[in-house]
């Protein structure tokens, strides 16, 4: 009888133990890699004919190294990402590795995404350096934006009104920028993000509304605002709407590089600046006294007080700050890519930042991470038209808001967003 | 409708936004704050358009009395033609019922949400989708009008109920914060849509941009006062008012719902099935939208869906909710005031040349005021009573 018990109660253990959360999420991930590869089996190997190549420019039109191309035989590149994603599918199935998971998932996604392209290109060419370029390009508002909320996020105060901070300051930039060069442009535009973000810091801090609200005000009101203000000055002032743009600058010996230059070496000073600015914020978050103090008070506001930290002065500072960057991330859209300003010019890319600072975690790095992701995924709806793909480019543009909604239900790991975010602190 | 007196079972009624906004239940106080509030907005609305006022800037300098003078005859302008166009004249009135009616339904589903402690941002979404549902059905089936309106209200509730509900079991399922997921289920909703339009099941035949065939003439919303355009639409607003009403205060779901609201821990440890009612507290938001968005389809000329029909409705439902202070008949009201600055403000921009889009900012100032009234206690030297403390409603990702 003994024996029979005991028998019982392991195998009860073993039921539970399968259970963790990370087994879980690595049978789900294992099972999505496995029918990923069948799908590039039956649509991106079966759907192209047998001897189509697909070419890949490797270079743009003027660079150095001119008629730098790939040739892949399109089926056969099909076949062999399948047999490496359903491998990897197969590896996470066993579950012997859960630290790496989201590692393969990675891997596999990313060679999803590259035979996904070989199918679009299949029997023509495709400039991959010009869409890698873009994505890059494209990820500089959606990363600014994910910066700013995570700024603001990391002293737990949830901003929603990136999307009106990046409007603002686009409107105001282009205005100033137009009247005074582009340089007072730009510092003006990061000025106005300051302020929105001053607004939604004393209306949630000094005032208690609740942040959402305070978030969704201020969109509320820069959409109203800056429609007004463009529809009634901008249309009897049209020299104020062109404050031209930010020069493109090719650094030295890494901009001659093929394909990486290109790619990465050869933007204007917003890409640069981005990029220092997602190492300048994980250095200046994880190593320096200012970023621990941040932390804290987004984790644990009364513990913060109790040894000493102002909870307010942290989180006024970060909010602002944070608006500063939305400012820069709003100037870019009219000082870098279309050099005027037009009603909700931002069309929701700050929700997509917000978006980004989830998938990201909360991370600058992972916030660099996320704004490449989304900004590929608008690069290839770019290209797609091009193309004539039969996929609706709709179904591409959905593409971040599924991610973000996948990545909050937990289905790829969980993203824990500091533990106070969103809770006001009130002094006793 | 008795339901303002303070019953002892009905003082929970609007609990969540008192903390909210740190006013008390009495009506008097609970009408002054949404007066100033309106009073503020406008004088700062008045103070947007002097400054805007470009051809008058430029006489300031030399002649400020001359300056004044067009100043203030230009802000009179402006708020004359809101007046006459809202509420001067029987046309203006009806206008402004026709405007209130997508507000009041919307309004009402962020309403219900606040009420059980949901965030319903995604209002947008569901009118998008609860509408393409009722154009469906109102161009795909050939029956009598009898027939064929509420079966279409019916679809637009079914495809808005939908949507909503995916955020409710996301919620009650992963704990996924609503406000992140209907702000992304709107976004996939406008592109679901654009997609839907080009499709050969609604794309208007022989056109390529998205743009749907009209719902049949007899899934039309029937205007009841000859030549104006106020619809039926307005009294199914009125009815889901008193639904809402009934079914938040008089039933054991609302009663749910309210609890909930109050207390999702509570609520749980009283044997509520919370998940659940995450759920259904967003279905029922979503199918007050789908009608909201069904009234915009199937209630406007030309009876057609085009890309992002729902427009600013979503949004302005939010601080709709807020100012009617998420009771139905506040709603109601909140709603009948938006409808009348929507439509006043479509006669200031025609005969007073201001962008109709000042009345979105007025509408941000009047959240604003409501949602922060320590602001306009310190804007008007009101005196803070000491038993209202003010706290958040906020909530957090996480919770």
């Amino acid at each position: 009888m003994d024996e029979v018990t005991a028998v019982s109660i392991t195998s009860d253990v073993k039921v539970t133990a399968r259970a963790t959360p990370e087994q879980r999420r690595a049978v789900v991930i294992g099972t999505v890699l496995l029918l990923l590869a069948g799908v590039v089996v039956w649509v991106f190997g079966l759907g192209v004919e047998p001897g189509d190549r697909s070419t890949f420019n490797l270079s743009l039109p003027g660079a150095r190294v001119q008629d730098l191309s790939w040739v892949v035989n399109s089926r056969w590149l099909a076949y062999m990402v399948a047999a490496v994603v359903a491998f990897l599918g197969g590896w996470v199935l066993r579950r012997s590795h859960l630290k790496w998971t989201n590692l393969a998932l990675a891997i596999g996604l990313g060679l999803f995404a590259l035979a996904f392209l070989t199918w679009a290109a299949a029997g023509s060419s495709f400039s991959l350096v010009g869409m890698l370029r873009s994505t890059v390009i494209l990820s500089v508002p959606v990363t600014l934006g994910a910066l700013t909320g995570l700024m603001c996020e990391r002293v737990a105060i949830i901003n929603i009104a990136i999307e009106g901070q990046l409007l603002t300051a686009a409107f105001v930039g282009t205005i100033v920028g137009s009247a005074f060069g582009i340089w007072a442009g730009l510092v003006s535009a990061m000025v106005v993000g300051a302020l929105l973000g001053a607004v939604l810091a004393v209306l949630t801090i000094r005032f208690h509304i609740d942040q959402i609200i305070a978030g969704v005000v201020i969109n509320i009101f820069a959409l109203g605002l800056t429609s007004f203000l463009a529809r009634r000055v901008l249309a009897a002032a049209p020299d104020l709407n062109s404050p031209g743009r930010f020069a493109s600058i090719k650094i030295p010996i890494l901009g001659d590089i093929p394909v990486i230059g290109s790619v990465l070496f050869d933007h204007n000073m917003f890409v640069y600046a981005t990029f220092v600015l997602v190492l300048v914020l994980h250095l200046g978050l994880f190593y320096t006294r200012w970023g621990l103090r941040s932390r804290s008070v987004g984790e644990h506001p009364k513990a913060a007080d109790t040894v000493g930290i102002d909870v307010y002065r942290t989180r006024y500072l970060n909010t602002i700050l944070g608006g500063c960057i939305a400012g820069f991330g709003g100037a870019f859209f009219t000082l870098s890519q279309v050099s005027r300003f037009e009603e909700n010019l931002t069309a929701g890319i700050g929700f997509i930042g917000l978006a980004a600072m989830i998938f990201g975690r909360w991370m600058p790095l992972g916030a660099l991470g996320a704004g490449l992701v989304f900004g590929f995924a608008r690069a290839i709806q770019q290209k797609l038209g091009i193309l004539g793909t039969p996929i609706p480019s709709e179904f591409l543009s959905m593409t971040p808001y599924i991610v973000t909604i996948i990545v909050v239900a937990g289905v790829v790991g969980i993203s824990r967003p500091p533990a106070a975010d969103g809770k006001p602190y009130i002094k006793e | 409708m008795s339901d303002r007196a303070p019953s002892p079972e009905d003082t929970g009624d609007s609990d969540w936004l008192d903390r909210a906004t740190g006013v008390g239940t009495s009506v008097g106080r609970a009408l002054m704050l949404p007066a100033l509030a309106v009073i503020s907005a406008l004088i700062v609305g008045a103070v947007i358009i002097a400054l805007t006022d470009i051809d008058t800037l430029r006489v300031w300098g030399d002649d400020p009395g001359e300056a004044f003078r067009l100043t203030v005859s230009g802000i009179g302008d402006a708020y004359r033609a809101l007046f006459i166009g809202s509420l001067g004249s029987w046309r203006a009135i009806t206008e402004t019922l026709f405007a209130a009616t997508p507000l009041i339904l919307a309004g009402l589903a962020v309403a219900i949400g606040f009420q059980a402690g949901l965030f319903n941002i995604g209002v947008n979404g569901q009118m998008l989708i609860g509408g393409m549902a009722g154009l469906w059905v109102g161009f795909s089936i050939d029956v009598p009008a009898i027939i064929h309106i509420p079966l279409a209200i019916l679809a637009a509730m079914a495809g808005g109920a939908v949507w909503g509900g995916i955020a409710g079991l996301l919620k009650a399922r992963t704990g996924a914060h609503e406000v992140i997921t209907t702000i992304m289920l709107n976004f996939i909703a406008i592109f679901l849509v654009d997609y839907l339009l080009k499709s050969s099941i609604f794309q208007q035949p022989g056109r390529n941009d998205p743009i749907s065939q009209p719902a049949a003439s007899s899934a039309q919303f029937p205007r009841f006062l000859g030549d104006y355009r106020l619809h039926i639409g307005f009294l199914l607003a009125l009815a889901a008012v008193w639904i809402s009403w009934w079914l938040l205060y008089r039933t054991t779901i609302g009663f749910e719902f309210r609890a909930v609201g109050f207390s999702p821990s509570g609520a749980r440890y009283g044997g509520m099935n919370v998940a659940w009612i995450y759920v259904a507290v967003m279905a029922v938001c979503g199918a007050l939208a789908g009608i909201a968005g069904a009234n915009q389809i199937l209630g406007l000329e030309p009876y057609r869906g085009i890309s992002n029909f729902a427009g600013s409705v979503g949004f302005d439902a939010i601080a709709l909710a807020l100012l009617g202070r998420s009771h139905p008949i506040g709603v109601l009201f909140a709603g009948l005031l938006f409808g009348a600055l929507r439509a006043g403000g479509r006669e200031m921009q025609g005969a007073a040349g201001i962008p109709i889009d000042l009345v979105l900012v007025l509408q941000a100032l009047i959240i604003v005021m409501i949602a922060a009234p320590a602001l306009v206690r310190a804007i008007y030297r009101i005196k803070t009573p000491d038993h209202e403390l003010e706290t958040s409603i906020s909530t957090g990702w996480t919770k």
